[in-house]
């Protein structure tokens, strides 16, 4: 074997031009991919982050049907005190999750006692809210993100809009679920910076507050905000969140539930999923060149071979171990192309690191791009380059070790 | 028991629907460790029969045993083992491999063809470097070597694994007079020493003399044999 290799490596040197271009072409499928799928992936990363650490959490529950009328903010399809005590009870218990927020979402008006205007609001206990979307903490530029009771934090947009700044009393109005109106007064303690996403110009209150506005006498929620210790886990834990409930459905514990992941609720998952089959087709066509070039050199090099083969044959050489040299021919072409692919795409990773290249992402801005040097990514691109060298050797070499040595011979 | 034994051996190729005889009814023997050749104009049927007796082609008809082997019967692969096992091969335009050195075109079908061990693979191919007088150039590429320098290195290559028959086709039609003489005398001593049976194809005179036998082809027929001295 190491003798084919070297007999391989040497016919790779002899034509040393021809394996250096199309090396270069695999190497540049092979940095393509790699730089890509790494930009790519810590854009995705980084954007899911921003929605699910701002805002979302990784996964929700809700009572069925509530993420269908979720634009009316319904009071109507609530989870009781009973099915949040059974919920939270598995999620203690679940080693998945991280942290989890209750919230009460609602509508009112919002006044400053000049205009009025509309507002969309969370219920929230702050401690639990700041663990499970740690971002929001960020998010609230001015005011330094406290939420005690009888507090408000404005969304920036219509603090803006209402000329409304930390520290003043405005109120807010909201109808409850029985039709009357209640009112609140509630002190401007932070201004929040809208999102990209669902629930991204929301502004909160604590708990305690929205179920006085909303005349409630016991802790119902519209739903929990859960945070995993690892997005990776997502759908592990998401589908062990949903067999418990089903459980305690089943028990009679929770009349009705459901469980989406950030997914399904954030339009930006389908960009995700864009992204994904970019890099799919980037690595598609990369085998395509692969494929190309390899077979493409392998058959000139049998052609120009052809009294070679013809001459061990003759010797003797039996007809796999000449497709084995034609084979190690390949793979090493391959991985050349493997070789200089993966360090050039280091490199340029690392450049990319150290330029540190910004975007703006809806309102967000100055979002740095730091892609990974992801070894298994390098790992499975290199696999795939190294087979589809290896098949794109097949017919050729098949063709040389099924060569008559007679004609072989016999060629000019 | 000779080595090679043909009877009535015929070789027919078709072109289109012509069948065309490259070598008809041949009878003949050749014996162990001699020296002989096939002489006679161009498409007389020289390397046709050489490649029969290689075991590169199989006889349309009639039958051949080179070294107590029907070639006739043999498949793909066992033509294959039995070309390694038995015969060596010089040809026309040296045909060593340019990308391994001199040394390692010599050490090529103890490696790969016959699979034997790394310290019987170093002694035997540096013992038959030294034999055809390139032992100091076993470092060397085939692109930094003489014709006549070359064409030592395949009779080394030829002889390495010790077969009973070596087949040169056309050797010293690419050299000189002073390299083709020294290319014959080399594969004489050869013969002398190891008992290696060699056949030749050839139209060069100076084989011819070297011959102990000598047959004579046309249009694919055996038309004569000559015995040292007379064949010259």
């Amino acid at each position: 074997m190491t003798k084919l290799i070297k007999i391989a490596v040497r016919n790779l040197a002899r034509y040393r031009r021809r394996t250096l271009l199309t090396a270069s072409l695999i190497a540049i499928g092979v940095i393509a991919v790699v730089v890509f799928g790494a930009a790519a992936g810590a854009f995705k990363g980084l954007m899911v982050g921003q929605i699910t650490d701002s805002m979302l959490g990784h996964l929700q529950i809700h009572q069925r049907g509530y993420v269908a009328s979720i634009d009316n903010l319904p009071l109507t399809r609530t989870l009781l005190p009973s099915e949040v005590a059974a919920i939270e009870q598995d999620l203690r218990g679940d080693p998945d999750v991280e942290a989890y927020s209750r919230r009460l979402k609602f509508g009112g008006m919002f006044s400053n006692y000049i205009e009025t205007t509309a507002i969309r609001l969370n219920g929230v206990y702050p401690d639990e809210e700041f663990r499970t979307v740690p971002l929001l903490a960020s998010r609230i530029g001015a005011g330094g993100g406290s939420l005690e009771r009888g507090q408000i934090v404005v969304p920036d947009l219509l603090a803006n809009g209402m000329k409304v700044t930390v520290g003043d009393t405005v109120v807010v109005i909201a109808t409850n679920r029985d039709g009357s109106v209640n009112a609140a007064q509630l002190v401007v303690s932070g201004i929040v910076e809208g999102v990209t996403g669902p629930g991204g110009r929301d502004g909160y209150v604590h708990i305690e507050d929205a179920l006085s506005l909303l005349r409630m006498d016991t802790v119902e929620i519209s739903e929990i905000a859960i945070r995993l210790r690892s997005v990776d886990r997502l759908h592990t834990a998401t589908n062990r969140i949903r067999t418990g409930l089903e459980e305690a459905q089943a028990a009679g514990n929770i009349a009705s539930f459901e469980v989406h992941t950030w997914e399904g609720l954030s339009p930006f998952y389908n960009v995700v999923v864009l992204m994904d089959v970019l890099v799919i087709s980037a690595t598609a066509g990369l085998v395509a060149i692969v494929l190309i070039s390899v077979m493409n050199v392998m058959l000139m090099s049998v052609y120009e071979r052809v009294k070679e083969i013809g001459t061990i044959a003759a010797m003797g050489t039996m007809p796999r171990t000449i497709l084995s040299m034609f084979v190690i021919e390949g793979a090493a072409l391959g991985a050349l192309g493997i070789l200089i692919g993966n360090l050039v795409a280091i490199g340029a990773i690392l450049v990319i690191d150290a330029i540190g290249p910004t975007f703006s992402f809806g309102r967000q801005t100055g979002l740095v791009l730091s892609p990974d040097i992801d070894a298994g990514r390098m790992l499975v691109v290199s696999a795939i380059v190294a087979v589809v060298a290896i098949l794109g050797t097949v017919q050729p070499a098949f063709k040389a070790s099924r060569m008559d040595p007679v004609e072989a011979l016999r060629h000019a | 028991m000779s080595l090679i034994v043909a009877n009535s051996l015929t070789k027919t190729y078709r072109k289109g629907s012509v069948a065309v005889d490259a070598v008809k009814d041949a009878t003949f023997i050749i014996e162990r460790a001699s020296f002989v050749t096939f002489v006679g104009p161009s498409g007389s049927g020289k390397s046709t029969l050489l490649n029969l007796i290689g075991a590169l082609d199989h006889p349309t008809s009639g039958s051949l045993l080179v070294a107590g082997t029907d070639i006739g019967t043999l498949d793909r692969r066992a033509a294959a083992v039995f070309r390694g096992r038995t015969i060596g091969f010089i040809f026309q335009e040296f045909n060593l491999i340019p990308v391994l050195t001199a040394y390692e075109n010599v050490e090529y079908p103890l490696l790969l063809v016959q699979h034997a061990a790394a310290a019987e693979r170093r002694q035997r191919a540096l013992a038959l470097l030294d034999a055809v007088g390139i032992g100091d150039q076993r470092d060397r590429y085939p692109d930094e070597l003489s014709g006549g320098q070359k064409q030592r290195i395949a009779v080394a290559r030829a002889l390495v694994t010790s077969p009973q028959l070596v087949l040169a086709d056309e050797p010293t039609a690419n050299l000189d007079h002073a390299n083709a003489a020294l290319v014959m005398r080399t594969m004489r001593q050869m013969r002398d020493t190891l008992g290696t049976t060699f056949v030749f194809s050839t139209h060069d005179p100076r084989v011819v003399a070297e011959a102990e036998v000598v047959f004579r082809l046309e249009d694919g027929r055996l038309v004569d044999r000559q015995t040292s001295g007379a064949a010259a």
